[in-house]
């Protein structure tokens, strides 16, 4: 048993590092530390940057740009990222979409569609939920009818984040109302934005920002050649894309630079002729959340290396539920403590924080308050979205503790 | 021992009810209030004159109703559960406490009627950059200059004063910027030269607004109860304020505990209610547990207002706001989460009650802040 990184390893993170340091927009960076919302641009640039450097999809097969790393190296990556902090790449691009069409794809859908996800010359929605089909969502019922050698889709998405930028969405439609079991007539469909009969409408989220929307289709034509892999075997391809998905779920770089950003703050508040961080409750109460984190950091280290062991094609570990629910609650504690930290001044909601045109106005209080309320409202959706916590729990009670 | 509320006081419930579902019956009405100039809807206000809401605490002798804590605690909880917006806590029950105890008879005459007409509406100017839940924590500075006072400093966070006719500003009249005497509570009319405001939406919906006080002149004759003895008044009407605060956070807890309970009961997943899972409802009864202690804490805040020994009234109303906040957190997350994507939309009215909560938690210093002065106090037990 050893928790250091090998030579090679800690080589690697090393230029991972010297790679960010060198490449990434000071003004991107500077407004994810303040907890701006980071703009589309942001996200592209950087994503274009990674990829020149062949790291936009490092997890797809190499053959379509991946780079064969070890579980390590990808947790290393990720993790030099996030407490950068750099923009995450777009998961509907690298860790949802790519994968499926490198894996069940076929070669037109590969050569068409591949470079430009990698490069984000297309950028990606996620049609899965629907109002009626959220945790259940082997429930949804937009439907896809063929008719000659196009699919006619009618039906509702809901909560796909940010559709208003997207150029294509993938979904998840019933092609088979009649089958068996609910699950087996479903089908994978890449529909393009422009599409006549798509509307979409903005959902407002509780911070007053503007990520998610609802999508609908109206008699919407999508060519048959559009279809992911099988008619019908749609399940299949949405469960491998979530088990994708749920590896860099725990988020742990983000909550070490949130958590080290928390302590240099404290040091900054005053309280009476002290500060906030001279404050033993305070300390306490941070310092229960690192310890809470490295637990977690440790656990997600177990977790890379037993995916070690098993293969990159293994089944996904029902263990990165325990990262789902415990990163997720540890990125919430985060917010709660950036709100101690601001304390009277976590009330002002300036309608201009996520303006990119604001206005001059000085901020109120210290410039980093201003986010420490919308996030901490806004991030609750984080135990919410990929799979509830409760979801998380009922996939451990039967797939860990066998009930 | 009697927790039942007597006739006139359910009367009070009743017609308050009655005119907040008027009101704010229709949720989207809230939000059109919120983009008025003001920040809240005059003609809401107008109606708490007309129904005696804004009179009620006021003393008889200046055209009130004598009311009492137990009045404000319903008059507030209604407000909470209707998710209103009017600063009424801190307008009448905050500086109109303040006033009815260390104004002049001149300024009593002059300003309560006033208020308790709707004419004018007051706001405390207390909070500063560096002083964070500490009420004795004061730079803004008074100097003497004959029979008036000079102020000059910024005050942050100002809740209502963006619309707010007077001020009552804490300034330091004497000794350093933490002394606990030295205090002196000014009224300032929010028209005298040298006072200038900036207001903004809070996060819950209030308007609050920082404002700058540069060489402004205030007769001494202004001063609301004794010069560089203002801390002791000051704590006495911040603690019936959080006391108002806790009854306000019952009313909202205690209506988005019933919203989750309807949803958990109407909202469909896997061909069932969602309230069939026994995981959720052991999660509901959480927060059902978690109400009903607060609602014990809060009508404890109530009853201990009028305590004579003031370090007991402030431990009590302490702990009040130590169980309240964390309640509010509790069932303000849980309601969230139990709602899936829709407890996270700014359309559903759940998360309005949830970003309230969590203002109220802050406001008057939250549950940490609080805990440490019961703490310091030595807790809640008598000696046995
Ligand atoms: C900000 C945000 C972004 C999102 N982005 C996307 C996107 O881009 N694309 C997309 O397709 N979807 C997206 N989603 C949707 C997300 O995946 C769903 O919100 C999630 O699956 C929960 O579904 P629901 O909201 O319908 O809640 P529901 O499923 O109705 O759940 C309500 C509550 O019931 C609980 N519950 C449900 N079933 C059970 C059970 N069996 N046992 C115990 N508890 C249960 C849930 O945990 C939750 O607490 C997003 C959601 C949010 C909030």
């Amino acid at each position: 048993m050893d928790l250091n990184l090998t030579a090679e390893e800690a080589a690697f993170r090393d230029e991972v590092r010297a790679f960010i340091a060198r490449e990434l927009s000071p003004e991107t960076r500077a407004k994810m530390i303040l907890g701006r919302e980071i703009g589309k641009k942001d996200i592209v640039d950087w994503q274009r940057k990674l990829n020149a450097r062949g790291w936009a999809v490092p997890n797809w097969p190499v053959e379509y740009g991946g780079q064969g790393w070890s579980p390590m190296q990808e947790y290393l990556f990720q993790t030099e990222i996030e407490q950068a902090p750099a923009p995450a790449s777009l998961p509907f691009n690298t860790s949802m979409v790519g994968p499926v069409i490198a894996t069940f794809g076929s070669a037109e859908q590969k050569a068409k569609f591949l470079p430009a996800t990698a490069n984000l010359d297309i950028w990606w929605c996620q049609g899965f939920s629907e109002p009626g089909a959220g945790s259940d969502l082997a429930g949804l019922k937009t439907t896809a009818r063929r008719e000659g050698d196009v699919y006619v889709v009618n039906g509702q998405k809901t909560w796909t984040t940010m559709a208003q930028y997207a150029d294509w969405i993938f979904m998840l439609v019933r092609t088979n109302p009649q089958a068996e079991k609910k699950q087996q007539g479903i089908s994978f469909l890449l529909i393009d934005m422009k599409t006549p009969g798509i509307t979409v409408r903005p959902i407002q989220l509780l911070d007053g920002g503007h990520e998610v929307n609802e999508v609908f289709f109206d008699e919407v034509k999508v060519p048959v050649e559009n279809l992911v892999g099988e008619e019908n075997r749609g399940w299949d391809y949405a469960k491998f894309l979530l088990g994708n998905e749920r590896m860099g779920i725990a988020r742990v770089g983000v909550s070490r630079q949130r958590l080290r950003r928390v302590r240099e703050l404290a040091a900054l508040e005053r309280v009476g002729d002290e500060t906030l961080l001279d404050q033993p409750w305070f300390r306490e109460k941070l310092a229960n959340t690192e310890i809470e984190l490295k637990a977690l950091e440790i656990t997600q280290l177990r977790v890379v290396a037993e995916a070690r062991k098993r293969g990159k094609h293994g089944q996904p570990d029902p263990n990165s539920s325990i990262l789902k629910i415990r990163g997720s609650e540890i990125q919430q504690a985060t917010t709660e403590l950036m709100m101690d930290v601001v304390g009277p001044f976590v009330a002002p909601f300036p309608a201009s924080i996520d303006d990119e045109d604001q206005t001059n106005d000085p901020p109120i209080g210290p410039d980093y308050a201003a986010a420490a309320g919308p996030t901490y409202f806004n991030w609750r959706k984080i135990s919410i979205y990929g799979g509830s916590n409760e979801i998380q729990r009922n996939i451990i009670a039967k797939a860990i503790l066998g009930f | 021992m009697d927790f039942d509320l007597n006739d006139d006081q359910r009367l009070i419930k009743e017609s308050l009810g009655k005119l907040l579902s008027s009101r704010y019956g229709d949720f989207a009405k809230r939000d059109s209030y919120i983009k008025q100039q003001d920040g809240f809807d005059r003609a809401v206000w107008a109606d708490y004159a007309e129904a005696g809401i804004l009179a009620l605490p006021l003393p008889e002798a200046h055209g009130g109703f004598g009311g009492g804590p137990v009045e404000t605690m319903i008059v507030l909880e209604e407000i909470g559960a209707a998710l209103a917006i009017e600063p009424y806590l801190t307008a009448i029950v905050l500086c109109c406490g303040l006033i009815v105890r260390g104004g002049s008879d001149a300024v009593k005459a002059d300003i309560l009627p006033k208020i308790a007409s709707g004419a004018a509406i007051a706001a405390l100017a207390q909070v500063e950059r560096g002083s964070r839940f500490d009420l004795h924590d004061v730079s803004l500075a008074a100097r003497k200059d004959g029979d008036h006072y000079v102020l000059e400093g910024e005050k942050s966070v100002v809740i209502g004063g963006g619309v707010a006719d007077h001020f009552i500003v804490t300034a330091r009249t004497s000794g350093q910027r933490r002394d606990l005497s030295g205090i002196t509570l000014f009224l300032v009319d929010a028209k005298t030269p040298g006072v200038s405001r900036r207001a903004y939406p809070t996060q819950d919906g209030y308007q609050a607004a920082e404002i700058s006080f540069g060489q402004v002149r205030v007769p001494a004759a202004q001063i609301i109860g004794t010069l560089d003895q203002g801390l002791p008044l000051l704590r006495r009407s911040v603690d019936e304020a959080i006391a108002g605060l806790c009854a306000e956070a019952v009313g909202a807890m205690a209506a988005l505990t019933e919203m989750t309970i309807d949803y958990l009961k109407t909202r469909k997943q896997f061909g069932v209610a969602i309230g069939s899972f026994q995981a959720l409802q052991h999660r509901a009864v959480d927060m059902q547990v978690q109400l009903e202690q607060a609602r014990s804490m809060a009508i404890f805040a109530t009853l201990s207002v009028d305590e004579e020994d003031a370090a007991t009234r402030s431990t009590a109303v302490s702990a009040a706001k130590v169980q309240i906040g964390r309640a509010a957190r509790f069932i303000g997350q849980t309601a969230t989460q139990l709602h899936g994507g829709i407890g996270v939309t700014q359309e559903y009215k759940g998360g309005h009650y949830f970003k309230r909560l969590t203002m109220i938690d802050q406001m008057f210093g939250d549950s940490e802040h609080h805990l440490r002065l019961v703490a310091a106090a030595g807790g809640l037990l008598p000696a046995a």
